[in-house]
């Protein structure tokens, strides 16, 4: 096994996806940790350019894994030619960004390794090993993982969990890595992405945002938060499990698969706070929660908070917030 | 066309948690539990699926004796029969080890298809679909939101980051893992119910599946987490919270 910790670089059609970045510091800081070097590797084709921009980043090797059935992604293709590195570089330690992508493909490179991915990691630290910082429970408990098992250990850092600024800077030499790969080993055959026009409303824009989530019970109750949203001149806004459900449409969604938002004050009602919807909304410059559980998630970010039962403090805000703009 | 749900039962969403003894994992006894939200969406898709054409639905779940409240769930929904793989310390295999065990339960069904949730609301880690596929040596997709069978191929649709999706098209058996909201979830009738308690549940014990548990990483510790932000709680009645937010809200805040 060589002593290096290895980052998988993410980017789509030659452009970076920047929570790349993240992980990269965060394979610096744990490779420091162990005494070791840390190194990258960008699989695309034609992905060189990008693989380049990474010599320049304190980096044992920068690895381009280049082949032309890795132009778009497949599980298939992706997990070969990741194999094949792996096994050639024989890493301790092989990091992702906790994306969409990742979460299709790093569980199954790990299990062609005996291996299974410590996923979704918001914090590392060292206790005379790596310990590994995961949430349990929709964020309502945190766990303390240590790796075990048989090198590489993979693991999956959830965005925000490490800062791209602290990317260290050097010299690396850049290796182009050609897997063996064949057409017919690969099984999905995907289209290119598309958006879905949903009539989307522009939640980014909003300096107010009042946001529900399940707390509301039913479609029948969305009218009261709905007031209160027109009382403070805000936007609506809602959880994924809301626009699941139906009670108010997805171009409303804040969150990791709908939009993503930093408005002045952000007023979570009935939201518990699961690290999914978390990620569209913690970059609000004030967050206000109303839960009638104390220990929801939602307060570990908010600055204001209420413990109460919606049905009472939402209405009340709307008296308040009407009388007080009366009197101004 | 025969689908295979792999399903999970997971503690009830709004359950109060507290840690045990060992301080790495939580006091489970008390605890009333449901099916996984996300494999409650794979279950419908696969019902769904049924219905346009044809075969049957089998229902898989690895838990303790009590996760059969909710094989009979999915047999009342509308599960043709179930397979439990039955162990008391469920939770002491780790993903590799359990999706080994499912993969066990799986083979001698030769399903068209496996669905299961994109993840589980207790431990979250997302994969045991994933590495379900590879172990079984099927292709998969992940996080699906529709599904469309066309003679021997599948077509899926996959949520990608902020709104963007992809199609894809695969051969079958494959296994999909269900974003939740991908259809409406269905209640139980009160014929289905009735029909449940005499649909065939076969249990498998876990010690019986030849399988070897495996440690990829272990709970040293499990916590309730720290603040980022110094929480300002507003007390007093409704009214007064109320009251003290919007004040808050003008004058500390100067939105309002």
């Amino acid at each position: 096994m060589s002593d290096t910790v290895l980052a998988i670089m993410e980017q789509r059609g030659g452009v970076w996806n920047r929570m790349s970045f993240e992980t990269l510091a965060a394979a610096q800081k744990l490779a420091a940790e162990l005494g070791q070097a840390a190194s990258a590797a960008v699989p695309g084709n034609g992905a060189g350019a990008l693989a380049s921009e990474l010599a320049a980043k304190k980096l044992d090797r920068v690895y381009a894994v280049e082949h032309e059935l890795l132009d778009n992604y497949t599980a298939d293709g992706f997990a070969s030619a990741l194999e094949q590195l792996i096994r050639k570089v024989q890493p301790s330690y092989v990091l992702f960004p906790h994306t969409y992508q990742v979460r299709d493909l790093a569980p199954k490179l790990a299990a062609r390794f005996d291996q299974a991915l410590i996923s979704d990691v918001i914090g590392m630290r060292n206790e005379g090993g790596p310990i590994f910082v995961r949430q349990l429970f929709q964020g309502k408990l945190n766990a303390d993982v240590k790796p075990a098992g048989p090198a590489p250990h993979f693991v999956s850092i959830q965005a925000g969990a490490s800062n791209a600024d602290h990317v260290a800077a050097g010299a690396a030499p850049v290796e182009t890595f050609t897997p063996d790969l064949s057409a017919s080993e690969i099984r999905q055959h995907p289209e290119a992405p598309f958006r879905e026009s949903t009539g989307a409303v522009d939640l980014t824009a909003a300096e107010i945002i009042v946001a529900v989530g399940r707390g509301i019970k039913e479609k029948d109750n969305i009218p009261i938060v709905e007031e209160l949203a027109h009382a403070l001149g805000g936007e609506l806004a809602a959880t994924r499990p809301v626009c699941d459900s139906g009670w108010l449409p997805i171009a409303r969604q804040v969150g990791s698969s709908g939009q993503t938002v930093s408005p002045k004050v952000y007023i979570a009602v009935g939201i518990s706070g699961a690290i999914q919807h978390l990620l569209g909304m913690k970059g609000s410059k004030t967050i206000v929660a109303i839960n009638k559980d104390a220990n929801a998630p939602i307060f570990e970010v908010a600055d204001y908070g209420i413990v109460g039962d919606l049905f009472e403090v939402v209405p009340a805000m709307v008296e308040a917030a009407k009388s007080a703009l009366v009197a101004r | 066309m025969k689908i295979i749900v792999s399903i999970k039962e997971v503690p009830v969403r709004d359950s109060q948690l507290r840690i045990d003894s060992t301080g790495r994992w939580i006091e489970d006894g008390d605890l009333s539990y449901e099916m996984n939200e996300p494999d409650a969406y794979a279950l419908e898709e696969a019902l769904q699926l049924k219905e346009k054409h044809g075969g049957e639905v089998i229902a898989l779940c690895a838990g303790p004796p009590g996760a059969a409240r909710t094989i009979r769930e999915a047999l009342a929904k509308g599960a043709d029969r179930a397979l439990h793989i039955e162990d008391e310390q469920i939770s002491a295999w780790d993903t590799l080890g359990l999706a080994r065990l499912l993969a066990k339960a799986v083979e001698p069904e030769k399903p068209d298809l496996i669905l299961t949730g994109l993840q589980s609301d207790d431990l979250g880690y997302g994969q045991t679909g994933v590495v379900l596929a590879e172990i079984l040596g099927l292709p998969h997709a992940t996080i699906i939101m529709a599904a469309e069978i066309q003679d021997g191929t599948i077509r899926v649709k996959r949520e990608l980051e902020s709104g963007w999706f992809q199609n894809i098209e695969m051969p079958l058996p494959a296994v999909l893992t269900i974003q939740s909201g991908i259809n409406k979830l269905r209640y139980a009738t009160l014929m289905g119910i009735k029909k449940a308690k005499t649909k065939e549940l076969k249990v498998l014990a876990a010690s019986d599946l030849g399988v070897t548990a495996t440690a990829t990483a272990t709970i040293e510790r499990i916590y309730s987490p720290q603040k980022t932000k110094q929480t300002q709680l507003l007390d007093g009645s409704a009214k007064e919270a109320a009251a003290q937010l919007i004040e808050k809200l003008r004058f500390e805040v100067r939105v309002l």
